[in-house]
């Protein structure tokens, strides 16, 4: 070491510095790509839940019109029976009847003007006649009052009232008219046109009517087809990651079920629809469009998810725990079960939830199996035709009216809604009892 | 009473099981017997004893009936029918239509119909019962009197039987308590049954997709030959009527949807590899734990949306972008949905699982490595570019792989923003169709399994399956490869 020159200093500092400044400027570069790599990816997802929060925030709110409607006895039930079986059936269009002659009165319009009555039918939503029924079956003493209550706005109105459609529009190109927008207008100023809040998004199923279609149908099904998963694949899971963590032997055998599950949370989900179109639709004859039947593929789906989480949380308890429980007396079994498992728990659910949260999201494969279905009642069980959330999202996302996109995107906050409380509650779980050993 | 409800009596029956064994073995205990398990063990043996065979029984019963009664049914059909298979499924499926309209007459009208006094028709659409398809010929009457008959025979015996092992095991296993009778290794040992039977799903769900996709697959390729449907280049399915057996023509060739499938692909992959692995190099090599620490899971929001999403967002935002400000005005193309829209948009999707994994192995670089490079006075990014990328290039290849197969097998946003048109070319915003939204096509909506225009998808989905697992396993195989490298 004694022999290396004296450092000529001065000398080297000139040389290199041309050829610094050129690395240093790479440096910076270099830098800066990585900064604009990580903004591009944080704007598009900014892009994403903007577009949607900015199409969906209106569909929270939905056109309503007060009317006054005489609920005559002698149309509602001339028998004077007065019991919602006597208000259930019947012409239904009778209650159009008492619908129309409200808003007419209210806007002060002369029901011969038929032209003029009929461009003011238009305002009030066509499923306005049901839900008069239902509200009238369920407050049966009010048949022979009057009585205010308020009733959904056309489609076309509601976009009209949220500014979709410019009144600048020529009166050809647009759907409402002129004459419609002075009743609005009219209707406005007594204070009988107000946007409520939307409840029906909550509680409608589809519908080809925009103001009466909703995710309640939709939401049930999800619910169904979570519930199955969870019952199915949260115990599958546990137990196939206990034999597969706690017992197995290390052989061929059990090589080649860890390449399996590995692998199997890597294939296509719609993969796994074809799957469940053949083995439980065509081989065991379950029916199409069931929650039950979409439970059972995403349960498949999901399994490797919770297994590799569940493996991963028995591998990070100590083996101290399990010979201390061993030595004490315990089987090989009660030490898994009474000291491991519980120990291993929270990070079981928290894998669990986000199995969960990634099945919930999950529309490709539960196509293949029939829930793209038109379904405008709530389910009543899993074995109902039901359709989820996301396949209510993509049908939705299908139709062309500005009232739809609204309603997609509303759907979509739904569910990323539901996602964020899901993930939220695995971050909280595993921060609140995650533990260091 | 269904299956359903006779579990819910077998499960009764496994708890008084239990509560018996219990109280026999706390008797022995008091007795001052020093039995080798305690009465848990004891009592969840006899519920063992009171379970397993009654399941087996059900199990058995509930998989032969369907073939015993259909070989029943069908022994009733004349012998020409029978040897026409899709005609004798036809007649069998009105066969149990008729079986069900049966039971809601009362006896005397059944009989009259088993005599051809009362034609049948007419008094099953008085019911509520319509019957489609082909006249109602009198073996079909006598086949469906077959089919209630063996039905009702199974039902009763299912239930005799089960409850009969239910009680017999029940009984067997309850003189069975002896102190010395070692009653929890027997208890652990069914345990540790249902944990290797949970495990073999997994294995279970595999064998199925395997062979579903593949008995389908076959029957595919007896109507079209593989070769036409690997190298043919037209896509052209041809929906025949619903009631032709569909071997008139119909082309099936792979080649154009492979093409938009890799094209998409390629288009995804050359957005999100830069941006994906600029990220990671920033955030394993740059920035401090703070920032890591909340940019790192914002981006992974991203792998957290799902696709249905991404989908929307191409179709009502993506779409139109590229639409007005690039095709139009180039004259490329005038679709909103194109190669382009899925392949940016997919791209987005697949950028964190790029940038996620590539931190990870970018991470899994041992220091050393780093430290060395900077002692001979390299500046940062020289030491990322000349030392830490190549060391980390096996797994990062990996990654991409990974991400590669994710988005092959991606279905929703080329569902969405693909478009449906079939075409081999290199204009990218034109649209085209991938083999996951010709399966959808294909597959949705009621479907007869006959036609090859359905069983296609079959052939498609193995491709897919095939394809992605390739690609899986040797991407696995590269990055497990690269980790046991340095640790």
């Amino acid at each position: 070491m004694a022999d290396i020159a004296a450092p000529r200093r001065a000398a080297s500092l000139a040389e290199v510095t041309p050829s610094l400044k050129k690395r240093r400027a790479a440096e910076a570069r270099f830098k800066a790509y990585g900064i604009a790599a990580i903004s591009v990816a944080l704007f598009f997802l900014v892009a994403l839940l903007s577009t949607v929060f900015y199409n969906g925030a209106s569909a929270f709110q939905q056109t309503s019109i007060r009317l006054t409607v005489d609920l005559k006895q002698d149309v509602i039930d001339p028998q004077g029976r007065n019991t919602a079986d006597a208000v259930m059936t019947g012409n239904v269009f009778r209650w159009g009847g008492l619908v129309d002659e409200a808003l007419l009165s209210q806007l002060g319009i002369d029901p011969n003007d038929e032209l003029l009555a009929a461009d003011a039918q238009k305002l009030i939503s066509g499923g306005a006649r049901i839900y008069l029924r239902d509200y009238v079956a369920e407050n049966l003493d009010q048949i022979g009052t009057k009585q205010e209550i308020w009733f959904l706005a056309d489609g076309v109105v509601d976009a009209f009232m949220k500014g979709s459609i410019s009144e600048e529009t020529e009166e050809s190109r647009r759907p409402i008219k002129d004459r419609q927008i002075a009743m609005l207008r009219q209707l406005e100023e007594a204070g009988a046109l107000e946007k409520k809040f939307n409840t029906g998004l909550f509680t409608f199923g589809a519908s080809s009517r925009a103001e009466t279609a909703g995710v309640g149908a939709a939401m049930v099904g999800s619910m169904y087809m979570m519930l199955v998963v969870l019952a199915l694949a949260l115990p599958i899971g546990v137990a196939a990651s206990i034999y597969l963590e706690e017992f197995a032997p290390k052989n061929r055998w059990t090589d080649l079920i860890e390449v399996n599950i590995n692998n199997l949370a890597a294939v296509p989900s719609i993969v796994f629809g074809i799957l469940g179109l053949a083995v439980f639709i065509n081989f065991f004859g379950l029916p199409r469009s069931a929650a039950l039947v979409g439970g059972l593929v995403l349960t498949l789906m999901t399994l490797p998810t919770i297994i590799i989480a569940t493996r991963a949380s028995l591998k990070a308890v100590p083996p101290s725990i399990r010979e201390a429980a061993l030595g004490v007396g315990a089987s090989k079994m009660q030490a898994v079960f009474h000291h491991v498992l519980p120990l291993a728990m929270p990070g079981i659910l928290t894998g669990t939830i986000i199995g969960l949260a990634q099945a919930l999201g999950e529309t490709a494969p539960l196509l293949m199996i029939g829930m793209v279905a038109f379904i405008a009642d709530i389910p009543s069980g899993p074995t109902d035709p039901a359709t989820a959330l996301p396949v209510q999202i993509f049908m939705w996302a299908n139709m062309a009216e500005r009232a739809f996109v609204e309603r997609t995107s509303a759907a979509i906050i739904v569910l990323l809604g539901f996602l964020l409380i899901m993930n939220v509650t695995a971050i909280l779980l595993r921060k609140r009892f995650e533990r260091r050993w | 009473m269904g299956v359903s409800t006779l579990i819910l009596v077998v499960l009764a029956l496994a708890a008084a099981g239990y509560i018996a064994g219990r109280m026999k073995a706390k008797a022995m205990e008091r007795a001052g017997a020093r039995p080798h398990s305690r009465s848990g063990f004891h009592a969840a043996h006899v519920m063992n004893w009171v379970l397993l065979p009654s399941l087996a029984v059900i199990v058995l019963i509930v998989i032969a009936r369907p073939i015993i009664v259909d070989n029943a049914v069908r022994a009733e059909f004349p012998a020409e029918l029978r040897q026409d298979e899709t005609q004798s499924n036809l007649i069998a499926g009105m066969v149990s239509q008729i079986a069900g309209g049966l039971t809601l007459l009362d006896e005397g009208e059944r009989e009259q119909v088993r005599v051809g006094l009362v034609p049948l028709r007419p008094l099953l659409a008085e019911k509520g019962v319509a019957l489609g398809g082909a006249d109602i010929e009198p073996f079909m009457v006598r086949a469906a009197d077959t089919l209630n008959g063996l039905n009702s025979t199974f039902s009763g015996a299912l239930w005799l039987l089960t409850i009969l092992a239910a009680v017999i095991g029940g009984a067997l296993g309850w003189l069975q308590i002896k102190p010395e009778m070692r009653a929890r290794n027997r208890v652990e040992t069914v345990i540790k049954g249902v944990l290797i039977a949970a495990s073999a799903i997994a294995i279970l769900t595999t064998v199925g997709i395997v062979f579903s996709m593949l008995s389908e697959s076959l029957r595919f390729f007896s109507m079209v030959s593989p070769v036409n449907f690997f190298f043919g280049s037209t896509w052209d399915p041809r929906f025949a009527a619903a009631d032709s057996t569909g071997d008139e023509g119909g082309q099936y060739g792979l080649l154009p949807l492979l093409w938009g499938t890799a094209y998409i692909s390629i288009i995804a992959l050359i957005i999100a590899v830069p941006i994906g692995l600029f990220s990671a190099i920033y955030m394993a090599e740059y920035a401090s734990k703070r920032v890591r620490g909340i940019v790192k899971p914002i981006i992974e929001v991203l792998a957290g949306i799902p696709t249905i999403v991404y989908g929307f967002f191409a179709l009502v935002t993506v779409g139109p972008i590229i639409r007005d400000a690039v095709a139009v005005p180039l004259g490329l193309g005038s679709s909103g949905s194109s190669v382009m829209t899925a392949g940016v948009v997919m791209g987005i999707m697949i950028i964190p699982f790029i940038s996620s994994l590539s931190d990870d192995i970018i991470n899994a670089v041992p220091q050393s490595l780093r430290d060395g490079s900077y002692g001979l006075g390299a500046t940062k990014s020289e030491t990322v570019r000349q030392v830490v990328l190549p060391a980390a290039l096996p797994g990062i290849v990996g990654a991409v792989l990974l991400a590669a197969s994710r988005a092959i097998g991606e279905t929703m946003i080329v569902v969405l923003a693909a478009g449906v048109a079939t075409r081999i070319s290199l204009n990218p915003f034109q649209e085209m169709t991938t083999i996951t939204v010709k399966i959808v096509s294909q597959l949705t909506g009621d479907t007869e399994f006959t036609s090859p225009q359905v069983l296609v998808a079959f052939a498609l989905g193995l491709t897919l399956f095939v394809v992605t697992l390739g690609l899986n396993i040797y991407a696995l195989h590269i990055v497990r490869k690269y980790r046991e490298q340095y640790d």
